[in-house]
């Protein structure tokens, strides 16, 4: 039980500083946090109920963020060298 | 009321007498279309087209003399127009001595007319127009009385409609003429609803427009129905030859060309409420209450047409009146059923004679005085205008009933018809009848000295200065024929015994006995026409005629008004209409557009709303997942417990 309120914790956490921080690596922080808070969440329960699902479900997870921070990293590195700024509210070229 | 006879199939020339509707109709279709090019010529073409109409015609009517009376009535189908299953309304045209009749009078009559034209439009640059209107009245007359169905007539009940706003607002370019064709269309779309409510009646009773059809079934159709039938009926007669209540437009109607109401007054228009009621003859031979309804109208239109004309300063309106007052003789007759409806045929037919011929005098006069029409200030026209002042003499005469002319012997059959009959009806219908008959000799009379006689009212010198003049031959050759036709029509149908020969279409005339014996009317009669000459001639020749108006009394000045009827339509119908109106106008801007830009003015600004969320900010759109999310897991749960 404890876990899953420590998950909730590191999620929200993770979320806040989606959020509010304006770089894009902290922001891109805060995703890991929650993903990891989500995976702790899926081992967690993969103990309770004594299957392994949860803990298979983990490493998907983990895959994705990898290849997720690998897309996200080259994303603003992209963005850093047109704006000169990691800045994500710097970024609102999608709106036009 | 003997049965009239059964249609049998047209052969001969009946069954090419579609074409007297046709041809003029091609005719006023090409002058339209072709324009300008055949401004020279036109008018010749026109011509032609109604004298090929009364050709065929003619033909037609010499085939149907030579048949036996039980054969007199045709049919012949020209056209299936609307094939439904089993059900079909056909493009049909029914040849009947009632049916000939008109349609020698409008051929024949209208024919003059477009001659007569010829003359007085030869100024009009738009004169080619005038003539293929002419063509198109003349096509649209004839179609309404060769129809064998109601639907076939109402085509041409309102093309004659189309036509005469056409015409009456010829001269549009001035404004009062254009609204002066408005309100005749208006108010004839009036009426017309009552028809199509009574053909509408006809469908759901007998499933039949045709006359047999109809004929058929009103034997075995319950009084309320044949009553619903024969009073929306009536209606649309009182529009289409404005009787009570319907009766304002006439008047107003006179701001068209003079030929223009020469021919509404004569032969077509006015005369189609007539042939409406007399066609429908076995209608009113079944409901008494419709058929009396008939009557009052037409002697309520009487009186006020006669009291009106009394009045009017404005010759082409004292004219109009006139009709007016002559047309509610003739509805006054077809009211009284079998015992008059032949005479209200035969008054139609002398009347479209004597008041074409009065119509195209007045149109002489006008063209010798500079379009002037205020009797005051003519006077003394005979000796510039010898051969209109004879012409208009003959339409004079005929007009009151002087004995032996035209008039005499329809409208003095007319009064008689109307002392017939049981109760109190003789008895106020004759009255009023043999009385106007006095009133009317009191203003054709008046209407007549204050032209021609008197002393001249003109000047013929100065600024002012009218130089009357004969009008071209073109003119007075018409005025002459019809003036021919004014004196001795009359006489001619009496010979020949017109009354029998409508038999076959209306059915056998009865022979009621006056409630006064025939020579007493008679008599009664001539003394009063003899008074109101007497009259109309101690006041307007005895004596000088002011040029100004005087004040007169209470009547004369509610005469001059039309007895009030503008004001009175335009304070019962006219104001609550706009009214109405206007308020339907403010819910609709108000409440239909409120609504619809209210609908349209929210989803702008729910747009405006949702779009400033797509901000471009990964961050607020994160926010938004954030917030989705929470939301979703709310309901979730929520649903749960």
């Amino acid at each position: 039980m404890y876990y899953v309120v420590l998950a909730v914790i590191l999620f929200a956490i993770g979320g806040a500083a989606v959020l509010t921080r304006r770089n894009a690596i902290i922001a891109l922080l805060g995703v890991e946090l929650m993903l990891n808070s989500c995976n702790l969440v899926l081992v967690t329960f993969s103990r309770m109920w004594g299957n392994i699902e949860g803990q298979v479900f983990a490493f998907f997870v983990m895959v994705v963020a990898a290849a997720e921070v690998v897309v996200g990293l080259a994303i603003v590195v992209a963005i850093f060298r047109t704006n000169r700024s990691a800045s994500l509210d710097g970024a609102n070229q999608l709106k036009h | 009321m003997s049965s009239a006879v059964e249609a049998v199939p047209a052969s001969g020339a009946a069954s090419i007498v579609w074409l007297c509707v046709a041809i003029p109709l091609l005719s006023a279709g090409f002058l339209l279309v072709a324009g300008k090019a055949t401004n020279s010529w036109g008018h010749w073409l026109s011509i032609a087209a109604s004298t090929a109409s009364f050709v065929v015609a003619f033909a037609a009517f010499i085939q149907m003399v030579g048949l036996p009376s039980d054969q007199r009535v045709m049919d012949a189908v020209v056209y299936r127009w609307i094939p439904a299953g089993d059900f079909s309304i056909d493009l049909a045209v029914r040849l009947d001595p009632l049916s000939m009749t008109f349609l020698l009078l409008v051929t024949f009559v209208g024919t003059l007319i477009h001659i007569y034209s010829v003359g007085y439009m030869k100024h009009d640059p738009e004169r080619r127009r005038f003539f293929a209107y002419l063509n198109f009245f003349v096509a649209s007359m004839l179609l309404l009385v060769l129809g064998n169905s109601y639907l076939v007539l109402f085509v041409g009940w309102e093309g004659v409609g189309l036509a005469s706003y056409l015409l009456i607002s010829f001269w549009n370019h001035i404004p009062e003429n254009a609204t002066a064709g408005k309100k005749a269309f208006i108010m004839n779309r009036v009426g017309d609803m009552g028809m199509l409510i009574a053909m509408m009646i006809m469908f759901s009773a007998f499933g039949t427009v045709t006359f047999s059809g109809v004929n058929e079934g009103i034997a075995t159709a319950s009084s309320g129905t044949a009553t619903a039938i024969g009073i929306f009926l009536l209606l649309a007669a009182c529009g289409k030859s404005a009787q009570f209540p319907l009766q304002a437009w006439l008047g107003d109607a006179m701001a068209g060309p003079t030929p223009v109401s020469a021919l509404i007054h004569a032969a077509t228009m006015v005369t189609a409420g007539v042939y409406l009621m007399v066609r429908s003859g076995a209608i009113y031979a079944v409901s008494s209450s419709a058929q009396l309804l008939v009557a009052i109208i037409g002697a309520i239109t009487l009186v006020f047409g006669a009291i009106v004309g009394s009045a009017k300063d404005d010759m082409k309106k004292v004219l109009a009146a006139s009709t007016m007052s002559q047309i509610g003789y003739m509805m006054l007759a077809a009211g009284l059923g079998p015992v008059g409806a032949a005479f209200a045929i035969f008054h139609l037919v002398t009347h479209g004679f004597f008041k074409a011929n009065m119509f195209l005098g007045a149109g002489s006069v006008m063209h010798a005085m500079n379009d002037e029409v205020d009797m005051r200030g003519f006077g003394g026209l005979r000796k510039y205008m010898p051969i209109t002042w004879a012409t208009f003499l003959c339409g004079y005469l005929a007009i009151i009933g002087f004995p032996f002319l035209s008039g005499f012997y329809s409208k003095d059959k007319i009064i008689e018809a109307a002392f017939t009959g049981e109760g109190w009806q003789p008895w106020v219908f004759g009255g009023l009848a043999m009385l106007v008959a006095g009133l009317t000799a009191f203003y054709m009379s008046r209407l007549f000295f204050m032209i021609f006689h008197g002393k001249e009212r003109f000047a013929t010198t100065g600024p002012n200065a009218h130089h009357p003049h004969e009008a071209p031959a073109s003119m007075y050759v018409p005025q002459i024929v019809l003036a021919i036709g004014s004196l001795g029509l009359g006489f001619a149908l009496n010979q020949i015994g017109f009354v029998s020969w409508l038999e076959p279409a209306i059915g056998g005339v009865e022979h009621g006995e006056p409630v006064l014996p025939v020579p007493v009317i008679t008599g009664l009669t001539l003394v009063l026409i003899a008074a109101g000459v007497l009259l109309a001639w101690r006041m307007y020749v005895a004596q000088d005629v002011p040029l100004a108006a005087p004040v007169g009394s209470g009547l004369t000045r509610a005469a001059r008004r039309d007895l009030y009827q503008d004001d009175f339509n335009e304070a019962v119908f006219m104001k609550p209409g706009m009214g109405l109106a206007a308020s339907v106008a403010v819910v609709d801007h108000y409440g239909v557009d409120g609504a619809v830009e209210g609908v349209g003015k929210g989803s702008v600004g729910l747009g405006g709303l949702v779009g400033r969320l797509q901000n471009g900010y990964a961050r607020s759109y994160a926010g938004y997942m954030a917030l989705g999310v929470v939301v979703a897991l709310i309901v979730a749960l929520a649903s749960r417990i």
